[in-house]
C-alpha cells in the first residue's frame, strides 16, 4: 500500500497503481492517471467510467462482453477509448480495484 | 407438512437432497428435487472422451441412483421461480409450493454468445469439450485427424472447471506425440487471461509447463468473432489466430429459467451472499453451485464444500437462528498433464494457489503444485469418491474450509 500524489490530492493507490479508496476519486484525478496512461478522457469516456465504478460499487463481474452490452459502448470503440488492456486500463482510471478473475 | 424445494439435481443438488434428508424429520419435512434431465453426467469425465480414454458409458448413470429414500423426485421442466408466492411453476403448470426453496439449476454453455461460433464449422472443424455430444464429436474427429493448428480459446469467464482447457492442452500433447504425429500439430491456447491461469504462482507453474510442451501461449484475448471462411478467431483488439481444429469453451451462463424468473444477472446467475449462501433478495432461498454469482470456481469441489456451509446454515434459518457457517470459496483441482501424471491447486476467495502437500500437512500423498503420478492417481479415484461418495453426500477426509497447514508461502 502506498500513497501517491494526483491532481495535487495524496490518494492512497495499490502497488500496480490501482487506487483503494474509491470515494477519493474525482474527474481531476481521473485525467491524472489518464495522462499517465498515455488517454486523453472525453465526455463519453466519464460516461464509460461511471459505468464501471456503478458496476463495481454493485459488486458485479467486469467483462468486456458486459461493456458490450451495456448500452453505453460497444466493445470495438472500449478498445480505442482505452487501448490495449482496455479493461486494465479503465479500472485503473475509473478508481477502482484492478479486476481479479476470480478462478 | 413443510416443504423443502430443491431445483436441480446435478451435482450440488443431489447432495443437499441427501445432507437435508438425514437432518429433518419425514413427518414434519417434505423434500422435493425437480429436475428435466434423467441422466447425471460424471462432468469432469468429459475432459477424458476426446482422447479415447473415458467414453459415454464411464460418465453417465441414472440421476435416480443418486437420491434418498424419502425425497419426491420429479422429472420435468421448470417454467417460472416466484419468489413473491413462494411457489414455482412446472412446464405441465403444477404449482410446487415451498418454505424453503434451493437452486441448484447450474450453467451450461452457450455457443450461440460468439458470432461464428456454431458457423458452418461446427462439429466440422469447432468442437467443444464441456458437452457429451461435443466430446463424442471431437473424439471421432481426432481419430483420423491429419494435424495442423490444434487452436484452444476460452471465450471468457467465468467458466467451468477452469482447469479443463490447461489439462486439455496438456492431453493433447501427450496424445499426439504418442500417435508420432506432434510434429504436424501446433498447439495454441488462446485466453482471455493474462496468462495460463489467474494468481502469481499457479500462473508461472501452469505456464512453464506449457511452454516445456511446447504449446503456444496467447493471453489477453477477448474473442469478438469466429471467421468460418478464413478458419479463424478474431479479438475485439483485432489479434486473428487461424485454426485447422479450434477447441472452444463458450462463454457460459445460468440456466434460462433464472432469466424467466427475472432473478439472476446479465449472465443468469443468481446474486448470492458469498458467505452465507443465501440469496441477497429471499431469505428463504439458498443457492449453491454453479447456478451462484460467488466469486470462486464453478466447480463440483466448490459445490461439495458450499454444500457442508449449506447444510448448517439452512438448518440455522429453518430453526430461526443467526446463521452461524461462512463459505471461504474453497477449491481443490486435480488437473491432468499428460503422460500418466498430475498437479494439484487448493485455493478459496483470499488464498491463492500455494505449494505443500495436501491434504495432511507435510504428509500429502498430493503435492500441491507439484507434477506428479500420485496427483493423477488422485483424479483417477476421484471418480469413485464421485459417485460413491460425494454425491451421496457422505463425509470426506477434507475440510470445507481451506486449510493453511501443509502450504507453503
Amino acid at each position: 500500500m502506498a500513497t501517491k500524489t494526483l491532481a495535487g490530492v495524496d490518494v492512497s493507490v495499490s502497488d500496480d497503481g490501482y487506487m483503494t479508496d474509491s470515494s477519493q476519486w474525482t474527474k481531476e484525478i481521473a485525467g491524472a492517471i489518464a495522462s499517465e496512461e498515455g488517454v486523453e478522457l472525453t465526455d463519453k469516456h466519464f460516461e464509460v467510467l461511471d459505468f464501471i465504478r456503478n458496476k463495481v460499487a454493485d459488486g458485479a463481474l467486469l467483462t468486456i462482453r458486459g461493456i458490450n452490452k451495456s448500452g453505453v459502448v460497444d466493445a470495438k470503440s472500449f478498445y480505442q477509448m482505452f487501448p490495449g488492456a482496455p479493461l486494465k486500463k479503465s479500472t485503473k482510471i475509473a478508481g477502482v480495484p484492478k479486476p481479479e478473475s476470480c478462478i | 407438512m413443510k416443504k423443502l424445494l430443491i431445483l436441480g439435481a446435478g451435482t450440488a443438488g443431489t447432495m443437499m437432497a441427501n445432507k437435508m434428508r438425514k437432518h429433518l424429520a419425514r413427518d414434519e419435512w417434505d423434500i422435493t428435487i425437480v429436475d428435466q434431465h434423467k441422466t447425471h453426467y460424471y462432468q469432469p469425465g468429459f475432459l477424458f472422451i476426446p482422447f479415447g480414454m473415458y467414453g459415454k458409458n464411464d460418465v453417465i448413470k441414472p440421476k435416480s441412483d443418486f437420491f434418498p429414500v424419502g425425497v419426491n423426485v420429479i422429472f420435468s421442466k421448470i417454467e417460472k421461480i416466484l419468489p413473491e408466492k413462494t411457489n414455482v411453476l412446472l412446464e405441465d403448470g403444477v404449482k410446487l409450493n415451498y418454505d424453503f426453496l434451493i437452486i441448484a439449476t447450474g450453467c451450461r454453455t452457450v455457443p450461440d454468445e460468439v458470432d461464428g461460433l456454431k458457423g458452418n464449422l461446427w462439429y466440422k472443424d469447432i468442437y467443444d469439450f464441456y458437452t457429451i455430444e461435443g466430446a463424442l464429436a471431437l473424439a471421432n474427429h481426432f481419430k483420423t485427424w491429419k494435424g495442423g493448428e490444434l487452436v484452444i480459446n476460452i471465450s471468457e469467464l467465468p467458466y467451468k472447471c477452469p482447469v479443463a482447457p490447461l489439462e486439455f492442452a496438456f492431453f493433447a500433447d501427450a496424445f499426439f506425440t504418442e500417435r508420432g504425429m506432434r510434429d504436424k500439430v501446433n498447439i495454441t491456447y488462446v485466453t482471455p487471461m493474462p496468462g495460463a491461469f489467474t494468481k502469481p504462482r499457479a500462473t508461472k507453474m501452469l505456464g512453464d509447463l506449457l511452454e516445456q510442451k511446447n504449446i503456444k501461449l496467447v493471453p489477453d484475448f477477448a474473442i469478438m468473432e469466429v471467421n468460418n471462411e478464413e478458419k479463424k478467431i478474431i479479438d475485439y483488439g483485432g489479434t486473428e489466430v487461424k485454426f485447422d481444429c479450434l477447441v472452444s469453451v463458450p462463454p457460459n451462463m445460468g440456466d434460462e429459467l433464472i432469466e424467466r424468473s427475472g432473478m439472476g444477472d446479465d449472465m443468469n446467475y443468481v446474486p448470492t451472499d458469498q458467505h452465507t449462501l443465501q440469496s441477497k433478495k429471499h431469505e428463504n432461498i439458498f443457492v449453491i453451485g454453479d447456478a451462484a454469482d460467488i466469486p470462486t470456481s464453478k466447480a463440483g469441489s466448490v459445490a461439495h464444500f458450499a454444500a457442508e456451509i449449506m447444510e448448517e446454515n439452512l438448518m440455522c434459518a429453518i430453526e430461526g437462528r443467526p446463521m452461524t457457517a461462512s463459505f471461504d470459496g474453497h477449491a481443490n483441482c486435480y488437473i491432468e498433464t499428460g503422460y500418466g501424471k498430475g498437479t494439484l491447486i487448493d485455493f478459496n476467495y483470499d488464498t491463492e494457489p500455494l505449494p505443500g502437500s495436501f491434504p495432511f500437512p507435510g504428509l500429502g500423498p498430493f503435492g500441491l503444485l507439484k507434477v506428479s503420478r500420485m496427483n493423477h492417481y488422485g483424479k483417477m479415484l476421484f471418480r469413485w469418491i464421485y459417485w460413491h461418495i460425494l454425491l451421496k453426500g457422505k463425509e470426506l477426509p477434507v475440510d470445507a474450509k481451506m486449510q493453511m497447514a501443509g502450504k507453503k508461502l
